[in-house]
């Protein structure tokens, strides 16, 4: 496809542009992808073919070893379940705890309603360190260390201040009509949040889904944070392990690392644009 | 705004009378339910951000080990980390992150969003093909890269077909090279969403500005730095505080990639508090370095801050 765009003649209202942008563009986007392509010759060799010819050279063998060897304890398969299981309750309970609270502020006259949202926000632009030893100190004073679903709360917690600032902004840029509608309808503010506004808002919790998702799944300092059994870790965290248990398995590390991978790299095939509009969102432009 | 909007549609004096009450001051009351729509995401934070935080704080005054009651210390932690060498590498190393890292993805970020800004054949390929590797995790980026940087990996056997042989080394274990193979593997990660964020502010450009300067002789680089660049300021200001918060917290990659090694030298602050506080169990010291990490970064945070306010009021 991109060897085609360089080969036809310049036509439509990119005529301006230089044939000489491809010539630079192919090349600079292949080497921009190196990384994940030879990770995957790697992951494609098996262990004897690595160990005599070296890591940079070009596969001479092609075998699934990487990949069964990442997999054969059931350890990846495992973590990828429980980062699927954080993943998910991280981001329905963030995204509703934040809805709510972004309705409260945006349509309500609660007093020191901006002060509120922007401390909200400043929460979640703090350096995570500053949390990291009171953070782990809570979870085991309530009995929650070690939990995935410590991993959930705490995600929760940091996370709500920048989903809160972002839906707050979009929620008070719908229309007011909607909402004396609402009013004269006798709808509550209950209904009318269910009925009326989290319908309305999902352009934005698409955006923001699709960015939380990618976010959470790949998280690895909360995860080292609040974790020690490797049981219990997410794909991240036990990707290191199995580092140091096949430190020279390189076929298995990439194997492993590629299938950590795969996951966000679906979401953001899919969801590109809500992903990238939710990135936006949050800089807001 | 929504006066501009309504006052033409002609509400009924039902509608006219709902709205003035709507916007009748402080005292128009708050439903007991929308209440605690608020306050239990608002407790949620709370006690999660900001009681840990303070919490932090008064750590970074005590000595403790993490049984036992903490042992208040004043500011011995701090007068220490004065005189520690490993702090004074992680220092200096997140100098040069914030630099090396900010400086290239921004420059990366810019050029390629300069590049690929004009829709064209060819141009969204490119463009998810530079966003790719922004959605694979730090740690597993670093991953990729210690594949790439292993002794006889990807890049010496590159090196080695240019006949760069004595350009080959052993990129992570090597004290001299570490940090900046690590930097580069965290730019590479970066500079995807630095792009975004230029290619959404050339969006808001005015082109005519530029034509206009283009009639008057104005070349390609003259019009860039002086009619587009000064039109992107808005967003140079968000991508700087986000690339130094990003910066301050960088932990991921460097602990999948080296661990703070060889011999410390790449030991970023939040590696280094990280060890201190989890691995040697220094709880005390390790939330002085937390400390310092948030008085480097707080600066940046009310920058960033007060840009999302000012954006909120128009």
């Amino acid at each position: 496809m991109v060897t085609a765009t360089s080969t036809s003649p310049a036509r439509r209202n990119h005529a301006s542009r230089s044939p000489w942008f491809h010539v630079v563009m192919v090349p600079f986007t292949i080497l921009w992808l190196a990384p994940i392509l030879f990770v995957v010759l790697v992951a494609l060799r098996n262990f004897d073919d690595i160990a005599a010819r070296g890591l940079g050279a070009l596969p001479a063998s092609l075998s699934l070893d990487g990949f069964a060897g990442a997999l054969a304890d059931g350890r990846v398969g495992r973590a990828l379940v429980n980062s699927a299981i954080v993943t998910v309750f991280t981001v329905v309970a963030s995204l509703a705890l934040a809805s709510a609270a972004a309705y409260a502020l945006s349509r309500f006259h609660v007093p020191l309603r901006r002060t509120i949202l922007l401390v909200m926000l400043a929460g979640n632009l703090l350096p995570p360190q500053i949390l990291l030893i009171p953070v782990s100190r809570i979870t085991q004073d309530l009995g929650i260390y070690d939990t995935l679903t410590a991993l959930v709360i705490v995600q929760v917690g940091f996370g709500l201040g920048f989903y809160t600032f972002v839906l707050h902004g979009f929620m008070r840029s719908l229309p007011g009509e909607i909402f004396e509608a609402a009013l004269l309808d006798g709808s509550g503010p209950a209904r009318t949040f269910w009925s009326i506004v989290l319908p309305l808002c999902r352009p934005a919790l698409a955006a923001l889904t699709a960015l939380a998702t990618t976010w959470i799944f790949n998280d690895l300092i909360w995860a080292m944070t609040v974790l020690r059994t490797e049981a219990q870790f997410p794909v991240t965290a036990a990707l290191l392990n199995l580092q140091g248990g096949f430190s020279n398995s390189w076929n298995v590390i990439a194997a492993g690392s590629l299938v950590a991978a795969v996951p966000t790299a679906i979401v953001f095939f899919v969801f590109q644009k809500q992903f990238v509009s939710g990135l936006l969102v949050g800089s807001n432009k | 705004m929504t006066t501009m909007q309504r006052a033409p549609a002609g509400a009924a004096p039902s509608t006219r009378g709902t709205r003035d009450r709507r916007r009748g001051g402080p005292l128009r009351r708050v439903p007991l339910l929308v209440w605690m729509f608020l306050l239990v995401p608002l407790a949620v934070e709370l006690f999660w951000v900001f009681w840990p935080a303070m919490n932090s704080f008064s750590l970074s005054f005590t000595s403790w080990k993490g049984v036992g009651a903490a042992k208040p210390v004043g500011l011995e932690n701090y007068q220490r980390l004065a005189a520690d060498p490993i702090f004074h590498t992680a220092l200096r190393n997140n100098v040069i992150w914030v630099v090396g890292f900010g400086g290239l993805s921004v420059v990366g970020g810019l050029a390629l969003a300069v590049a690929l800004n004009r829709p064209g054949r060819g141009v969204g390929f490119y463009r998810s093909a530079i966003y790719l590797p922004m959605v694979i995790s730090l740690a597993v980026t670093g991953l990729f890269w210690r594949v790439m940087y292993q002794p006889d990996g990807p890049i010496d056997a590159g090196l080695g077909v240019l006949g760069l042989d004595w350009l080959q080394r052993q990129w992570l274990a090597d004290p001299d090279t570490a940090l900046y193979a690590v930097l580069i593997a965290a730019v590479w990660r970066q500079v995807g969403y630095i792009m975004v964020l230029y290619l959404a502010g050339l969006k808001g450009t005015d082109p005519t500005l530029e034509e206009a300067a283009a009639v008057d002789g104005a070349n390609a680089w003259q019009r860039f730095w002086r009619i587009v660049m000064p039109q992107l300021r808005g967003v140079n200001t968000v991508v700087f505080a986000v690339t130094v918060i990003d910066s301050l917290r960088t932990f991921d990659i460097v602990w999948a990639m080296t661990r703070g090694g060889p011999y410390n030298t790449t030991q970023l602050l939040s590696t280094y508090m990280f060890q201190q506080a989890f691995t040697v169990v220094n709880l005390g010291y390790g939330s002085a370095i937390a400390v310092v990490i948030f008085l480097l970064a707080i600066a940046f945070i009310i920058t960033y801050l007060a840009r999302q306010a000012r954006a909120e009021e128009s």
